[in-house]
């Protein structure tokens, strides 16, 4: 089964099977935003009650709430709206955020470049020490070390990720007094004065809930893999014909969960973007997931879908990426490939 | 299948599990006990909680923030409304949303994952693309969307978990019922000129059923998590409810006062009524999984 999909995946040449993917995720992205244009659309929540209020708009003259729901775009149709909105996104025009009065594009920049590292030191950080932690727990299976790490990420699995992000604030920003309680960078300081360290000691807290939460899935995954492979007839005879565990663990164990393990970790990119729109929330950390949570309540169309389809830009780059790794790098798919 | 050497020590372990066997029984049936175990638990939770319903919205301003005492184990709020009462009722009500998202999510993985064995490879490759396309959107923003297109509150919640949690489940029914249309006796059905809907209840569906069944009981952690996680969020339940993920976004603003009891207890009774969920699935599952029939 594995073979035969191997050879038919193979069979194509390394461009064809890369066009043939970035069609299929031109397409999927394609579909993406126009179910969220449609489920936006849908929302029966009015822009203009959302944002100045019932009573704000009751003390308003006719002309005034006309020309705001001109600007909110109430009563022009879904189809129509959609197509303006995609056409213009193709010449690069991402809209005007209607709570922030400021290109979409704009916005997203700003947001994405504090989020990003946010989210990459998250990625990294879980993904190295799940694969570890995850070795650890599969070699050692049934011994204390597997049951604490197995305990650990079973119980952080079932943790959401905002409390944990609300007991890492009381204990380390509300107890301890040792790291500040939100935002990306002190309040009140001009964006000049504001340096490296300043930004560091702001995402620490964040990033590392990330992480927390992050490595439990990677672990127990790799686990689980290692457990299979450690189980196989090959690495039974390995060692009946005397090979020593370390030995077993680096030529067969490491080997056969590599591949799976990066799925696994580009997998882990929606996981964690996911994470991070809660997190930050708690932390009230400047960022694209705030962005989303403040866009969803505020009936913010254009932000909110180009937070959506810039997300799942990024999901399907790394699904893409694990796909073309993998090709790279798995032996069977290499030598269908050269014909032999 | 299993080498000789494999079947050997697979001996010994059972063996050595055969020990056990005087106190315990046999491993399964210690699972299965367990599992039912948490089952009552959760059962239980889910009552105490509707019963406390009226009294966990009793506002009493003569105990208001009061440290975790004997009377009040989980303290009480700035309204002076019992936390203890309030954390049930809202985990009450998660376990109640929760079977309902997760019915309702199995329900659709089940239809799919069996139209996409059943209906040939055209119905395969859509249903395909969609489950790819539902999982390129990072779930909580598509449940925020799906929640903000049914205007927020009870219907949002409802709607947004259970159209969003099928798709691993459905993966997982598709690739066993593909695996079961390749028998003989579905091969021999089709011949015999039975169409594909007639296979797909009558051959493939009594085939999922074990697999749905754990499938469901371990849909109920994701389903609560989400659900806390997107009223915590505002696109949830509305305010008045005592829904866990109300509790803890209230909690926020009385942290920097160091009123750690309202956030601390009611999220620790979620962990744990999560992991009761898993521990129930685990016991299901290693009734229903045949592959676990000899320990």
């Amino acid at each position: 089964m594995m073979k035969r999909k191997a050879r038919e995946n193979g069979a194509a040449s390394l461009p064809g099977f890369l066009l043939g993917k970035m069609l299929r995720m031109a397409l999927l992205l394609l579909c993406v935003s126009a179910v969220t244009f449609a489920l936006v659309s849908a929302s029966p929540m009015d822009p203009l009650t959302a944002n100045i209020g019932q009573t704000a708009l009751g003390s308003m003259s006719q002309e005034q709430i006309q020309k705001l729901e001109e600007y909110w775009g109430v009563g022009v149709p879904a189809g129509q709206r959609f197509l303006a909105w995609a056409s213009d996104f193709f010449r690069g025009d991402m809209g005007v955020s209607l709570l922030y009065r400021q290109p979409v594009s704009r916005i997203l920049a700003e947001k994405l470049a504090n989020s990003l590292w946010l989210m990459a030191a998250a990625w990294v950080l879980s993904g190295v020490l799940g694969f570890v932690l995850g070795v650890l727990a599969g070699a050692r299976r049934g011994r204390w070390a597997d049951r604490i790490i197995s305990g650990y990420a079973l119980v952080m699995a079932s943790t959401p990720a905002f409390w944990l992000a609300l007991v890492l604030l009381m204990v380390f920003a509300v107890w301890l007094r040792w790291l500040p309680i939100g935002l990306a960078v002190p309040i009140g300081m001009d964006a000049a004065s504001v340096t490296v360290t300043d930004r560091l000691v702001h995402g620490i807290l964040p990033a590392l809930t990330l992480s927390l939460t992050g490595i439990s899935n990677i672990a127990l995954h790799t686990r689980e893999k290692l457990i299979q492979v450690l189980e196989s007839d090959y690495v039974l005879f390995a060692r009946a014909r005397g090979e020593g565990t370390g030995r077993i663990l680096i030529q067969h164990g490491l080997r056969n969960i590599l591949l799976p393990a990066m799925t696994l970790q580009f997998a882990s990119v929606s996981e964690i973007f996911g994470g991070s729109v809660l997190v930050e929330q708690v932390f009230s950390y400047p960022g694209l997931g705030q962005a989303a949570v403040t866009a969803g309540l505020g009936g913010d169309v254009p932000l909110l879908l180009g937070i959506t389809v810039i997300s799942a830009a990024i999901v399907f780059a790394g699904n893409l990426a694990a796909d073309v790794l993998y090709a790279v790098v798995d032996p069977r798919m290499k030598r269908a490939r050269s014909g032999r | 299948m299993m080498g000789p050497i494999t079947q050997r020590r697979k001996g010994r372990l059972a063996q050595k599990l055969q020990l056990h066997n005087g106190i315990w029984g046999n491993r399964r049936k210690t699972a299965a006990v367990l599992g039912a175990v948490c089952f009552l638990v959760l059962a239980a939770v889910a009552l105490a909680g509707w019963a406390w319903r009226e009294e966990a919205a009793a506002v009493d301003f003569s105990r208001k923030n009061l440290a975790p005492c004997l009377r009040y184990p989980f303290g009480t709020d700035w309204m002076g409304r019992d936390m203890f009462v309030r954390t049930m009722t809202g985990l009450s009500l998660s376990i109640r949303l929760g079977a309902l998202t997760a019915g309702i999510s199995a329900v659709i993985a089940l239809t799919l994952g069996l139209a996409s064995a059943a209906l040939g490879k055209w119905a395969d490759g859509v249903i395909g693309f969609v489950i790819d396309m539902v999982l390129g959107i990072p779930h909580i923003l598509l449940l925020v969307l799906v929640s903000c297109a049914a205007g927020k509150g009870f219907r949002g919640v409802l709607l947004g978990i259970s159209l969003t949690h099928w798709t691993s489940l459905a993966r997982l029914l598709r690739a066993e019922a593909l695996q079961v249309k390749e028998s003989q006796y579905v091969k021999i059905a089709r011949r015999l000129g039975k169409g594909p809907w007639y296979v797909a209840k009558e051959h493939l569906a009594p085939h999922l059923l074990p697999q749905l069944a754990v499938g469901l009981v371990l849909l109920f952690p994701h389903a609560i998590l989400h659900e806390a996680s997107i009223t915590f969020l505002g696109f949830g339940l509305p305010p008045e409810q005592p829904a866990i993920g109300v509790i803890l976004s209230e909690s926020m603003k009385y942290l920097a006062m160091g009123r750690w009891w309202l956030a601390l207890f009611p999220g620790l009774l979620l962990v744990l009524i999560v992991l009761l969920f898993y521990a129930a699935g685990n016991g299901l599952s290693s009734l229903v999984d045949p592959g676990q029939a000899h320990e």
